[in-house]
């Protein structure tokens, strides 16, 4: 069955499995950062997994802050790295 | 350790009120202890927004005491405003209609005459002071004193500050009885100790009538409920503290008691609050929808922007106020030795510091910089 | 809101997990309408997380999977109520406020991601089940932040949910039996584990025998997981931790490192080179909501604080019932017995049937076996050893292990509340969910005094239970109608 689909991070074009999550396919790509923190500038990607401690936030076709860890992955999807400087 | 204390001045209450006077009494001289029931800053000081404000009040002495307090933030407490992030962001008032606009430059006016610095803003000045506010407002008032503090920063300070002056803070100590043999107080009891002392103030806040009765007296203060929201945390949106000349009735509510006015800013942490409902429903500690639904729909009215932000936190505090919402301040004639320093309805921590000045200056027998007779325990029309 | 109050549901079940699930499916065979919703897409939980779609060769990925079997069960007892009109069920939506007046109980929900529909309006219920769930509990350890590193929990939600290894080269660390099954999944899946460190000591559990005894089923599980992480050659190491967590922009390496008999870390360590780290410490149970409603709580033996039930898991509030990790951490089996149980209770069954009888004999089990867990596998007495200066306590605000230190040494912070307003400790978007154990156990060990129970109810209390647009907010309440 036809399940990859493809996505954009920054401007890469990733392969991903329809399965799964914007989170799971950054990190199945070996992207394991996608967030600085506001404070101290330090790089953030997964860490609780279950959509409870935010970590993992990514601006989605131009929506910051969707939890990247709970938003399944959808054809074409443009994510862009969530930082304080914009 | 349990053991009796014998000291000048004990304080009742350890939020922003009770810090600011036990700081102020200890810098002068008087051997000071501080009693909580809870923990200090634990009450209505750590559940509100921290406002320093001036142009939330008419003329009158209410206002004379904010721009005391004024005074004493940028003046006797200036080289410590970093530990409670004092920040002097100004306030922008705004007027949605034409009638609020008049009442709005009235009440600058007569602000203007006591001496408070307010520019009037036309409805073309208002992008220039904060770009995301809705288009089409009538206009506003610029308000470049208005200020804000971090609130449990600024207690936890001024203890700090207070105990280096020797005084002594005791948490979760409840005033259990107030001695007053022979008509005159000597000091209060806690479940562990006496506190023996010849002054004794009533800083409990929203609970200084309770203490007032162990006392003996009578002193009208109760709970009004406030709901305060807070945004994520956002790159910089709005810069001053920031609110809706009316006062939005309560039209659609079943709850009559409710009220609201939109206030909005941003704070250093990035996320922006956004408070505040009035409602007189009691200690009253569940969550309201209603509440929450006013707050949101009042800072879209303001800031259409915010539509997709998402409210992160949601908290509530009981605001002490007096039926004729002046605080009460100073020596109480009825019982020798009480005071009060309380009743400052929402204004608690702009007027913290002019409170616990003037405390001081009255406990060491110093003129007041103000005078206290309109903040008379025993003034009229306030209890029976 | 003058509206007539509308009939609603009989129940409403949040979260569908093992208890939820079994709550609901209870309800609606006793002929209740029963709303069922769920913040994940697929029922299940954290428990059974599994894919959306069948992996290659057909069948779906559940083989082997501990009581894979009952989920399968519910999932179907749970389709063929939903086909009756019988069952709502609602995937997707985050609850974020419980609310109870005369008529029952109003849910307010919210989109758990963007693509969801949102309910038209809040929902009414006349009772309302509790069944939340819980999360990985978490000490912070100096370099925990790197990315790389994971909740154990959150390493197998990916490899459950989405096949997706987070890493090549894993360790394991922590306490508890959960460590067992993430190793086991990792390894199963290709990684390279190269130890599962256990903080607790190997005779820890010998003090409990027979409350282990009485539950088979797990040490079946137990041996099973063991005899994977044999197949693997996965060397399990006990009194051992990761004391810290080295790289620059990610993960390069931890620092192994044993703890004395007291739960103290033993000076230095042995690097050792991973790109994975996934760490648990045990769970925390979701009570926001309980606590919204203003529900009696207790401290469990795990020191979670967790929602009071009595023998048919009614709370204090009236109408109100909690399942599953929220009455205490113990697994889903425990879940089921207490949801079904909870389900019977909430639909106006007879609970004093030989069935219900039988439920609570597996709950008394069920529990005195999670009791026995907790208690072999504390939260090493020493661990804030492992803490330096600049270790990030709170991950959202980036607040500093000596930033709460000062808070208590210079500002006579005495209690986790006084701490968090001082610092913004649990002031960000996760709202303490990642830091509040560790604030509480930090400052309790700063003041030598344990958190009373009103302190972790004030620290676990929050009023949005999850992030709502203002928009949403600021929607008149209309009322979600009923099926």
């Amino acid at each position: 069955m036809s399940d990859t689909v493809r996505i954009f991070f920054e401007d890469r074009e990733l392969t991903a499995r329809a399965d799964q999550s914007v989170g799971g396919a950054l990190v199945g790509n070996g992207i394991t950062a996608w967030r600085t923190t506001r404070g101290e500038g330090r790089p953030r990607g997964l860490f609780c997994g279950i959509g409870m401690c935010f970590d993992c936030l990514i601006t989605v076709d131009g929506r910051p802050g969707q939890r990247a860890c709970l938003v399944p992955v959808r054809d074409g999807m443009r994510l862009t790295a969530s930082t304080w400087e914009d | 350790m349990t053991g009796d204390v014998t000291c000048e001045v004990a304080v009742v209450g350890a939020g922003a009120v009770g810090a600011a006077t036990a700081y102020f009494a200890a810098r002068a001289g008087l051997r000071v202890v501080v009693l909580d029931r809870g923990a200090p800053g634990g009450g209505t000081s750590s559940a509100g927004e921290g406002n320093v404000l001036v142009s939330d009040k008419d003329t009158g002495p209410e206002l004379d005491l904010a721009r005391y307090s004024q005074r004493v933030w940028r003046e006797d407490l200036a080289e410590h405003g970093h530990h409670w992030e004092f920040e002097a962001k100004g306030g922008v008032v705004v007027a949605a209609s034409g009638r609020s606009l008049a009442d709005l430059r009235a009440l600058a006016a007569r602000q203007r005459a006591a001496g408070v610095a307010v520019e009037d803003a036309g409805p073309d000045d208002l992008p220039g002071l904060e770009p995301e506010l809705r288009p089409g407002l009538a206009g506003g008032a610029y308000y470049p004193e208005d200020a804000q503090v971090q609130p449990a920063l600024l207690v936890a300070h001024l203890l700090r500050l207070a105990r280096a002056h020797g005084a002594r803070v005791l948490p979760h100590e409840p005033v259990t009885a107030v001695r007053a043999p022979g008509g005159r107080v000597t000091g209060v009891r806690t479940p562990r100790r006496r506190v023996h002392a010849p002054a004794v103030v009533n800083a409990a806040g929203t609970w200084a009538g309770e203490v007032a009765a162990l006392a003996g007296v009578e002193v009208p203060v109760l709970p009004r409920r406030g709901f305060v929201l807070v945004t994520e945390p956002l790159p910089p949106l709005i810069r001053h503290k920031v609110y809706a000349a009316e006062y939005v009735g309560d039209v659609g509510s079943s709850d009559a008691a409710l009220q609201s006015s939109p206030v909005v800013e941003g704070t250093p942490a990035g996320t922006v609050l956004i408070g505040s409902t009035r409602e007189r429903v009691g200690f009253d500690r569940r969550p309201s929808r209603a509440a929450l639904a006013r707050l949101a729909r009042g800072a879209l009215e303001l800031f259409p922007a915010l539509a997709q932000v998402r409210a992160i936190r949601a908290y509530h505090g009981f605001r002490p106020y007096c039926p004729d919402h002046l605080p009460v301040l100073g020596p109480d004639p009825r019982l020798p030795g009480l005071w009060h320093a309380g009743g400052h309805e929402g204004a608690g921590i702009g007027l913290s510091a002019g409170t616990g000045l003037l405390l001081a200056q009255a406990l060491t027998g110093a003129p007041t910089a103000l005078d206290l007779a309109p903040f008379a325990p025993d003034r009229k029309g306030l209890v029976a | 809101m003058n509206a007539p109050p509308e009939p609603g549901y009989d129940v409403a079940v949040v979260g569908a997990g093992p208890a939820g699930l079994a709550a609901a499916v209870t309800a609606a065979a006793r002929g209740r309408a029963v709303l069922l919703l769920d913040a994940a897409d697929r029922p299940g939980g954290q428990f059974w997380r599994h894919p959306p779609t069948p992996p290659d060769g057909g069948g779906e990925d559940g083989h082997g999977r501990s009581g894979w079997g009952t989920f399968t069960a519910l999932r179907r007892a749970l389709r063929d109520h939903a086909g009756r009109g019988r069952l709502a069920y609602r995937p997707g939506q985050q609850v974020w406020l419980v609310t109870r007046d005369e008529d029952g109980f109003l849910i307010e929900t919210t989109p758990t991601h963007d693509g969801v529909e949102p309910l038209p309006g809040p929902a009414r219920a006349r009772r309302l089940v509790l069944a939340p769930g819980g999360g990985d509990r978490h000490l912070p350890v100096p370099g925990w932040t790197l990315p790389g590193v994971m909740a154990a929990g959150g390493a197998q939600a990916l490899l459950k949910g989405q096949r997706t290894l987070a890493g090549r080269r894993a360790v394991v660390a922590g306490t508890g039996p959960f460590l067992l099954p993430v190793a086991a999944g990792l390894a199963e899946a290709g990684a390279e584990v190269v130890g599962v460190w256990e903080a607790g000591s190997p005779l820890a559990w010998t003090r409990h025998l027979p409350a282990v005894a009485r539950v088979p089923a797990k040490l079946a599980e137990g041996a099973g997981y063991a005899a994977a992480l044999a197949r693997h050659r996965v060397p399990y190491r006990t009194r051992t931790v990761v004391s810290a967590v080295l790289g620059e922009d990610r993960v390069r390496a931890v620092r192994r490192t044993s703890l004395d008999a007291t739960g103290t870390p033993r000076p230095g360590g042995t690097e050792v080179p991973v790109d994975l780290v996934a760490l648990g410490w045990g769970f925390t149970p979701s009570l926001e909501l309980p606590l919204q409603l203003g529900a009696a709580t207790r401290v469990d033996a795990d020191g979670s604080l967790v929602a009071a039930v009595d023998a048919d898991q009614r709370t204090d509030v009236p109408g109100l019932y909690a399942a599953g990790e929220a009455t205490g951490v113990g697994g889903a089996a425990l879940g089921v017995a207490e949801g079904t149980l909870a389900g019977l209770a909430a639909a106006g069954a007879a609970t004093d049937t030989a069935p219900a009888r039988r439920l609570r004999a597996t709950i008394r089990a069920h529990r005195a076996f999670a009791r026995a867990m907790h208690l072999a596998h504390p939260v090493p007495a020493g661990w804030t050893r492992w803490l330096t200066d600049d270790t990030v306590v709170c991950r959202c605000e980036e607040v500093k292990c000596a930033a709460v230190r000062a808070a208590h040494d210079e500002l006579a912070a005495g209690d986790a509340r006084t701490v968090k307003m001082l610092t913004r400790t649990g002031m960000g978007w996760c709202q303490g969910r990642m830091c509040g154990f560790a604030t509480a156990a930090l400052t309790a060990e700063l003041t030598g005094h344990r958190p009373a129970e009103a302190e972790l109810r004030s620290t676990a209390s929050r009023p949005l239970a999850a992030p709502v647009p203002l928009c949403e907010l600021a929607r008149e309440a209309r009322l979600f109608p009923s099926t």
